[in-house]
């Protein structure tokens, strides 16, 4: 996250055609290979998220197979009444508000890459209201749950099968719902901070067509977290 | 070398554009409907393998389109790849031992009967595990 400048002149390597990016470093031979390099670096990240969230879709995927009735049950407390027909409102709102935020990431991303600063900021600044929404609406989620005391663990204090026969099914559920979902919403979270570092940074004009590798791998962030989420709504939202 | 630093912003950089990027979103929130309207009905243990390949679908919109790999290098597609291969394997093995756990004796064996069968606390579906907030058993007032 160098933001400062760095020094060209005193660079060796180079030869002085004055035309230098400031952006260039004197390591990598060409603007396109410390891109390159940049965005692998990137992606091994991404990867390791994905591990990371792997591990818990595994252990979920385990614990639907051992409880496979109560999981079934507790994912009813994820549904709103609509019509009178049980529908994942906030879920399915959820996944609407994320999809678009990918977009206006994406077109955030072109816009960096054909010198639209103004537009560069304006797609960034509607990708981290869509991000506050898409927490707002996990908020209102919450708070629901923990007002009927579907907590996680032996928090768990619902009126349910669970507390009278000495299950654990519904515990199960909700501490894997409250660790993914919440581990999903940190990431959101994280996600707003970088948004926001670099709304200042196209505001002050560092990225152009030349240069936008932040631009880029801060959007690889939001998509990937974006793709989590994906799979987590179909496996809370709509298991039966 | 100066005069190639100058390529990236002309090179093969500007792949996509906005209205591919408009498509796919329609098409990612239409998959979105289509996956909700799906789970309304039943079709048994199909369900969760049509929600899967509805996501999974939708995940390789997101990478090829939003996230470029369509027009990447390979290299990077490679590495997601070979993430989710090692999650597969993981996910694979994982459920070879629980759809296995409980066959302690070989199927095949001739004289089952005489075979000792593993203890009713080896078997987790048998046995459930303790709530961690139960009270301890009050072993010690017994003996009073």
């Amino acid at each position: 996250m160098s933001t400062t400048l760095p020094d060209i002149h005193s660079h060796g390597g180079h030869d002085e055609h004055g035309e230098h990016n400031p952006y260039h470093q004197h390591h990598f031979a060409t603007m396109e290979q410390q891109f390159d390099t940049s965005k692998l670096g990137m992606w091994l990240f991404l990867v390791t998220e994905i591990l990371l969230f792997g591990g818990l879709f595994v252990g979920f995927g385990l614990m639907q197979h051992r409880y496979p009735q109560q999981f079934i049950e507790a994912h009813e407390h994820l549904k709103q009444n609509i019509f009178g027909r049980p529908f994942p409102l906030y879920g399915t709102i959820n996944t609407l508000v994320l999809l678009i935020s990918s977009w206006t990431m994406v077109m955030g991303v072109n816009a960096a890459q054909t010198d639209q600063k103004k537009k560069t900021v304006r797609y960034l600044v509607l990708t981290i209201l869509l991000a506050c929404v898409f927490l707002g609406i996990k908020y209102v989620e919450y708070s629901h749950k923990f007002h009927d005391g579907l907590l996680p663990g032996i928090f768990y204090a619902h009126q349910s099968e669970d507390l009278i026969k000495g299950t654990h099914g519904y515990a199960t559920f909700f501490a894997f719902y409250f660790m993914m979902t919440g581990l999903h919403g940190i990431h959101v979270l994280v996600g707003i901070g970088l948004l926001s570092w670099l709304v200042m940074r196209a505001r002050r004009g560092d990225f152009s067509s030349a240069y936008y590798t932040p631009v880029d791998l801060v959007g690889l962030y939001w998509h990937i977290v974006d793709m989590i989420w994906i799979y987590l709504f179909p496996l809370y939202y709509l298991i039966s | 070398m100066s005069t190639e630093t100058h390529t990236h912003a002309e090179g093969a950089k500007h792949h996509g554009g906005p209205l591919i990027y408009t498509a796919n979103l329609f098409a990612l929130m239409f998959l979105t409907v289509v996956t909700v309207a799906a789970a309304s009905f039943n079709f048994g243990s199909a369900n969760v393998v049509i929600a899967l390949a509805i996501a999974s679908v939708k995940a390789i919109l997101v990478g090829l389109f939003f996230m470029h790999l369509l027009w990447d290098k390979p290299v990077n597609a490679i590495i997601l790849i070979a993430g989710f291969l090692f999650l597969g394997i993981f996910l694979m093995f994982d459920f070879l031992d629980v759809t296995s756990r409980n066959n302690y004796l070989p199927r095949n064996m001739p004289n089952m009967e005489n075979a000792t069968p593993a203890p009713d606390s080896m078997n987790p579906l048998k046995t459930p595990a303790p709530r961690p907030l139960d009270p301890a058993p009050a072993k010690a007032e017994e003996h009073k």
